[in-house]
C-alpha cells in the first residue's frame, strides 16, 4: 500500500528544505506545500480504497530480529481516519503559515518533520516503531516554539517537550515491562495484545501507560503545558498540537494502554472517594478536565488562551468517551478526534495567523477596539462557524461527536452525564463572550487610532475553507468515518476490551 | 617453553604493533622531522600511529578467535577481540581528532601516549587474571594523567591533571589493597580461582573489605558517583583530544574490565538488590548507580561549562551502564558493549565538535555557543545528533542503546521486573537529562548569534570525522542491528 508514503515524502520534504540553498523562501513554501498536498492525496487515497476498517498490513520487514522487533507499518479504520485528519491539517497549517519569513526553509524543515512522525506514530504496529515515532515528534515541536513562537516562547517549548518526555518515559517503562512478561518475543500490537498479562501486572501498567499517553492528550492535572504551549506556539505549530499532536496522547491511550491491559479497567474490588477501577478515576478525571477548561477558558484575557484551555475541555470529551467502553462512546472518541483536530486548528488559525498578525494584540479588551467585524468580517465568519462548531450546534463536526461520547457517558456514568452538560454550556458561554469580545464590541469603544488592517490572504481563505468544508463534511455524513470506525472497533485486536467491561 | 613463548607472541602480537608503531612515532618525530612545522609532524605522526592501529585491528581479525595463555592471564575470545577492534577504532578516531589542534609542540610524544593506553587498554580487557588487570590499569592510568597534563602553558591542565593523579593514585591504592585480600583468599589471582573460593560461604569481613575496595578502584576508573569529582575538572581542564580519549575509550575498556572482575571474580557473592535484599555486591552497585543517576543528571542542570555540563553528563550514564552490571546476565553483558561503544562514539563526536566551537570562540561556555547554527549549519546538525542521541532520543544510537540496557536489566534480575524500580529512576533520569541537552540547542538553534559573529570555518579532517561520527550514530540507531548483531554473534560462542 501506497499509504507508507506519506511518511517518507514528508521526510524526503524536510531533508530537500534542508539542502536547498539559502533565502529562497517562495520556493521554500511552494516544496513545503506539494509535499504536504501529496502526503494528503496519499492518505485520501487509502482511505478511500480502505473498505471495511480492518487491519490491513503496509509494510513488514525485520528491523532487530534479535529482539523480535519489526519494521511494522498497518492501517485500519482508526488510525486512517486520523491520518487522513493529519493531511488535512498539514496542508491547512502550510497556508497559514504562509508568510513565515524567519528561517523560512528551516521551519518549514522541522514542520515537515514533525508531520511525517505523527503519520508513523498513526502507521505503526509494531510498538516499538511506535514509540519511535512518538519520540520523534517531540524535538521539532521543541524548536518550532522556541524559534518561531510568540509570548514566553522558550518557557512554553520547554514546558512541553519535558512534559511530552516525561509521559512518554511512562510510556517507556510500561512497553518494556510489558514486553518482558510476554517474553520478550515480539512488539507488535496484536501479539501483544493478544498475551495474557496477569490481573495484577495490568492493574499497574494499565494507568502508567494510559497517563503517560494521556499527559499529550491533555488529560487533567497534566494538562497545564498544553495552554502555555499552544500560546506560545506560532500559529502552524498551536494548529498541529491541538490538531493531531495532542490526538497522538489520545490514539496511544486508545490503541496501546487500553488493549494492553483492560483488566486494569477492571474494579479494584474496593472503594475510594467512591471510585472503584482506573476506569472511574479516568472518567472523573476527564469530566473535571471539560467543567475545568471551560470555567478557565470564560475568563481569560488572552485570546488565544481561551482556545488553548478550549482544547483541554474538548480533550476531556476524547478521554470520557473512551472510558465509557461502549461502542458509540468509544467511535465517538475516534471522531471527537478528528472535529476537534478540525476545529482547533481553525481557531487557532483565527487567532493566530488572521488576527494576532494584523494587530499585534491577542487581549481581548484591546481586540474589542478594533472592531474586528468591519476590518476583517472573513475573520469574523470563520471564527462563527468554528464557534458553532465548537459548541455542538448540529451540521457541524462537534455535534455528532459530542453528543455519541454523551450518550455512551449516560449509559456507563449517568451522574457525569449531567455534568459533562454542565460543562457544555459554559462551553457556549465562553465561546459566546470571546466572539462578542473580539469582533462583535460596542462601537463606541473603538480605537481612533490605527491602520488599516490587512486584508485576508487567498492562502488564508484557502485554508479555511478546507476546514470548514471537512468540518461540514463530517458534521452532515458522519457515516463517512464510522463506516471504517467501527468495524475496527469490533476487530480481534479490542477483544480484550470487549470481554471485559464493554456494555 | 618455546611453544609456550610463540603462543604469548602470537596473542600478544596486537599490542606489540601498537608498542612498536609508538617507538617508531617516536622516533620518526625526533630524529627525522625535527625541524619541521607542527602540521607535517602532527601529519606524519597520526598517519604512522592510525597505521599502526589498523594494522593491529587487522592482526585481530586473523587471529585465533580464542586462545588462554597461562591458565587466564591472557586471553583471546571473539568478545575480547570485538571490544579490542572498537578500542583501536576509537584510538585512531581520537588521533584525528587531534591533528589539527596546537596545544603542544610534543606531538611525538602525545600520539605515543595515546597508542600507550589503548595498547594498555586492550591487555586490561583481555585478562582474566587480577595482577595483570592492575598493572595494565596502571599503565592506562599514567597514560591517562600525563594525557590530562599534556598543555603545560594551561594552569588548569595541570590543576586538572594533578587532581587525577591524587584521586587516582588514591583510588588505585584500593584496588590494589582489594586485589590482595582477593589474593590471600583464594591463593590465586585468576578469578575463577578467586570465585571458587570465595563462592558458597557466608560473607566474611575480608571480603566485605576486597569487594568494596573492587568497586572503589573501578568507580573510580568509570567515574561513578561518589567517586567522580576528578571528571569536571579533567573533561574541561584536560587538552581537548584527551578529554575526549578520557571520555570514549577508557569508558569502554573501564566498563568491559569492572564487568568481568564482577562477574568473574564474585560469582556466587552477588547478593539480590531491593526490595527483596541480600548481601553481595549487586545492592552495592545498585545504589552506586542510582546516586551516579541522580546526581551526575541533576548537577549537569547546574552547569554553565558544555564540557562541565558533558562530564556530569557522564557520571550519568555511568549509573545508566552499572545497571547492566547488576543485572549481570548474557544479555545485560550485550547491551553494556552496545550501549558502551555507541556511547564512546557520541561523547567522541560531541567533544570534537565542543572543540572547534571552543577554537572558534575561545571558550566552552554555554554562550559561545549562541547562534552555531547560523555560523557552521553541519558543526550545529552533528552537535544536534550527539546531544540528541546522549539523551536517548530515536532514532539515534543511545535509544537504543538505553532501551537494550533497560530491557535486559529487567529481563535478567532473579525475577524479571526486579530491578524496575532502578530502570525507572534511570528513564526518569533521562527525561532530567533532556533539559539540560536541550540547554545546549537552545543556544545553538534558538538564540541569535551575537552581532560580530563571523562564519566558523571547520578544518576539513576535523569535520569529516565529527560527520562521519554523527552518521554512525544516527545509523547505528535507525538499523541497531549492525552492530547488536556482532555482538550477539561473539557473546554467544
Amino acid at each position: 500500500m501506497m499509504v507508507a508514503w506519506t511518511i517518507y515524502i514528508s521526510f524526503l520534504g524536510a531533508l530537500a528544505l534542508l539542502l536547498m540553498p539559502k533565502g529562497n523562501a517562495a520556493a521554500a513554501r511552494i516544496v513545503a506545500l506539494l509535499t504536504a498536498l501529496a502526503g494528503f492525496a496519499l492518505a485520501l487515497a487509502a482511505f478511500c480504497t480502505h473498505r471495511s476498517g480492518e487491519m490491513l498490513t503496509v509494510t513488514r520487514v525485520p528491523w532487530i530480529p534479535s529482539l523480535g522487533i519489526e519494521y511494522h507499518l498497518a492501517a485500519d479504520g482508526i488510525s486512517l481516519t486520523l491520518v487522513l485528519l493529519t493531511g488535512v491539517i498539514a496542508v491547512a497549517g502550510i497556508l497559514f503559515s504562509w508568510n513565515v519569513a524567519l528561517r523560512t526553509q528551516e521551519f518549514f524543515a522541522f514542520y515537515l518533520l514533525l508531520i511525517g512522525a505523527v503519520y508513523g506514530v498513526f502507521l505503526s504496529y509494531d510498538l516499538f516503531l511506535l514509540f519511535v515515532f512518538y519520540e520523534i515528534v517531540i524535538i521539532p515541536k521543541y524548536f518550532l516554539i522556541a524559534i518561531w513562537g510568540s509570548t514566553r516562547r522558550e518557557y512554553g517549548a520547554m514546558k512541553l517537550a519535558l512534559y511530552s518526555f516525561v509521559g512518554s518515559a511512562m510510556v517507556l517503562i510500561g512497553l518494556i515491562a510489558a514486553f518482558v512478561v510476554s517474553g520478550a518475543k515480539s512488539m507488535a500490537l496484536g501479539d501483544l495484545a493478544g498475551y495474557a498479562f496477569p490481573a495484577h501486572f495490568q492493574m499497574w501498567a494499565f494507568p502508567l501507560v494510559f497517563v503517560g499517553f494521556g499527559i499529550l492528550a491533555g488529560l487533567w492535572p497534566f494538562h497545564t503545558w498544553a495552554p502555555t504551549g499552544h500560546v506560545a506556539a506560532p500559529t502552524a505549530a498551536s494548529m498541529l498540537l491541538a490538531g493531531v499532536v495532542m490526538k497522538l496522547g489520545a490514539y496511544g491511550c486508545l490503541r496501546v494502554a487500553m488493549t494492553l491491559f483492560p483488566l486494569g479497567l477492571n474494579s479494584w474490588g474496593f472503594h475510594v472517594l467512591g471510585l472503584g477501577s482506573w476506569r472511574d478515576v479516568f472518567a472523573v478525571l476527564a469530566v473535571i478536565g471539560i467543567v475545568y477548561g471551560a470555567m478557565v477558558a470564560l475568563v481569560q484575557r488572552d485570546f488565544k488562551f481561551v482556545i488553548g484551555y478550549s482544547s483541554v475541555s474538548h480533550m476531556g470529551f476524547i478521554l470520557l468517551g473512551l472510558m465509557t467502553l461502549n461502542q458509540i462512546g468509544l467511535s465517538g472518541a475516534v471522531l471527537q478526534m478528528v472535529s476537534h483536530g478540525i476545529l482547533a486548528g481553525l481557531m487557532f488559525a483565527v487567532v493566530g495567523r488572521m488576527v494576532y498578525e494584523r494587530t499585534h494584540t491577542r487581549d481581548l479588551k484591546i481586540l474589542s477596539g478594533f472592531n474586528l467585524n468591519h476590518a476583517i468580517p472573513f475573520a469574523a465568519v470563520v471564527f462563527v462557524i468554528a464557534g458553532m462548531g465548537s459548541m455542538g450546534l448540529p451540521g457541524l463536526s462537534g455535534f455528532v461527536a459530542e453528543m455519541m461520547i454523551v450518550i455512551g457517558a449516560w449509559r456507563a456514568f449517568p451522574l457525569l452525564a449531567v455534568c459533562v452538560g454542565v460543562g457544555i454550556v459554559v462551553g457556549v458561554a465562553y465561546i459566546w463572550r470571546a466572539m462578542q469580545k473580539a469582533f462583535f464590541a460596542e462601537p463606541e469603544m473603538v480605537l481612533e487610532t490605527h491602520e488599516p488592517l490587512a486584508a485576508i490572504s487567498i492562502p488564508e481563505k484557502l485554508g479555511a475553507m478546507i476546514l470548514i468544508a471537512a468540518s461540514v463534511a463530517v458534521g452532515l455524513y458522519p457515516q463517512m468515518l464510522l463506516r471504517v470506525i467501527v468495524p475496527a472497533l469490533n476487530s480481534p485486536l479490542f477483544e480484550g476490551l470487549r470481554k471485559g467491561n464493554w456494555q | 617453553m618455546s611453544a609456550f613463548h610463540n603462543a604469548l607472541f602470537q596473542l600478544a602480537l596486537p599490542e606489540i604493533i601498537l608498542a612498536v608503531a609508538a617507538l617508531a612515532v617516536l622516533s620518526v618525530d625526533l630524529l627525522v622531522l625535527r625541524t619541521r612545522a607542527i602540521r607535517v609532524r602532527a601529519a606524519v605522526a597520526t598517519a604512522l600511529a592510525s597505521g599502526g592501529c589498523a594494522l593491529a585491528m587487522v592482526r585481530i581479525f586473523f587471529a585465533a578467535h580464542s586462545a588462554n595463555v597461562m591458565d587466564g592471564m591472557l586471553l583471546a575470545t571473539p568478545l575480547i577481540q570485538l571490544v579490542q577492534v572498537a578500542l583501536l577504532l576509537m584510538a585512531i578516531l581520537t588521533l584525528y581528532v587531534a591533528v589539527d589542534s596546537t596545544f603542544s609542540e610534543h606531538v611525538g610524544e602525545f600520539i605515543l601516549i595515546v597508542l600507550l593506553a589503548t595498547a594498555g587498554m586492550m591487555f586490561m580487557v583481555a585478562s582474566h587474571n587480577v595482577l595483570v588487570i592492575f598493572v595494565s590499569l596502571e599503565l592506562v592510568s599514567l597514560a591517562l594523567y600525563v594525557m590530562t597534563g599534556f598543555d603545560k602553558r594551561s594552569p588548569r591542565s595541570a590543576e586538572a591533571a594533578l587532581k587525577y593523579f591524587l584521586f587516582g593514585g588514591m583510588s588505585a591504592g584500593f584496588l590494589l589493597y582489594g586485589f590482595s585480600l582477593l589474593y590471600g583468599l583464594s591463593n590465586s589471582t585468576n578469578l575463577s580461582q578467586i570465585a571458587l573460593a570465595v563462592q558458597g560461604r557466608p560473607l566474611n569481613p575480608l571480603l566485605i573489605i576486597a569487594l568494596v575496595t573492587t568497586v572503589i578502584g573501578f568507580g573510580f576508573k568509570v567515574a561513578a558517583a561518589p567517586l567522580h569529582f576528578w571528571a569536571p575538572d579533567a573533561y574541561e581542564g584536560a587538552p581537548l583530544p584527551a578529554a575526549a580519549f578520557i571520555a570514549s575509550s577508557s569508558k569502554i575498556a573501564s566498563f568491559f574490565t569492572f564487568y568481568t572482575v564482577m562477574t568473574l571474580g564474585f560469582a556466587g557473592v552477588e547478593g539480590v538488590a531491593w526490595p527483596h535484599g541480600s548481601a553481595g555486591w549487586v545492592p552495592m552497585l545498585a545504589l552506586v548507580a542510582a546516586a551516579s543517576m541522580i546526581l551526575g543528571n541533576v548537577a549537569a542542570l547546574a552547569q554553565s561549562s558544555v564540557r562541565r555540563l558533558l562530564a556530569y553528563s557522564a557520571v550519568g550514564h555511568a549509573g545508566y551502564m552499572l545497571l547492566a552490571i547488576v543485572s549481570h546476565s548474557q544479555t545485560s553483558l550485550a547491551a553494556l558493549i552496545y550501549y558502551v561503544i555507541t556511547y564512546a562514539l557520541t561523547t567522541l563526536g560531541a567533544f570534537a565538535a565542543v572543540g572547534v566551537v571552543q577554537e572558534a570562540t575561545g571558550g566552552d561556555q554555554l554562550n559561545d555557543f549562541d547562534g552555531l547554527s547560523r555560523r557552521s549549519p553541519v558543526l550545529s546538525a552533528c552537535l544536534f545528533i550527539f546531544l540528541l542521541s546522549l539523551a536517548g532520543i530515536p532514532p539515534l544510537a543511545g535509544f537504543f542503546g538505553k532501551f537494550y540496557l533497560f530491557f535486559s536489566a529487567l529481563q535478567s534480575a532473579p525475577r524479571p521486573l526486579g530491578l524496575i524500580w532502578l530502570v525507572a529512576l534511570a528513564i526518569a533520569m533521562s527525561a532530567v537529562s533532556l533539559y539540560y541537552y536541550l540547554q545546549v540547542l537552545k543556544r545553538v538553534y534558538v538564540t541569535p548569534p551575537a552581532a560580530d559573529a563571523q562564519k566558523i570555518c571547520v578544518p576539513w579532517l576535523r569535520m569529516a570525522v565529527v560527520v562521519s561520527l554523527a552518521a554512525a550514530t544516527l545509523l547505528l540507531g535507525a538499523a541497531p542491528h549492525i552492530l547488536l548483531r556482532w555482538i550477539l554473534l561473539a557473546g554467544v560462542q
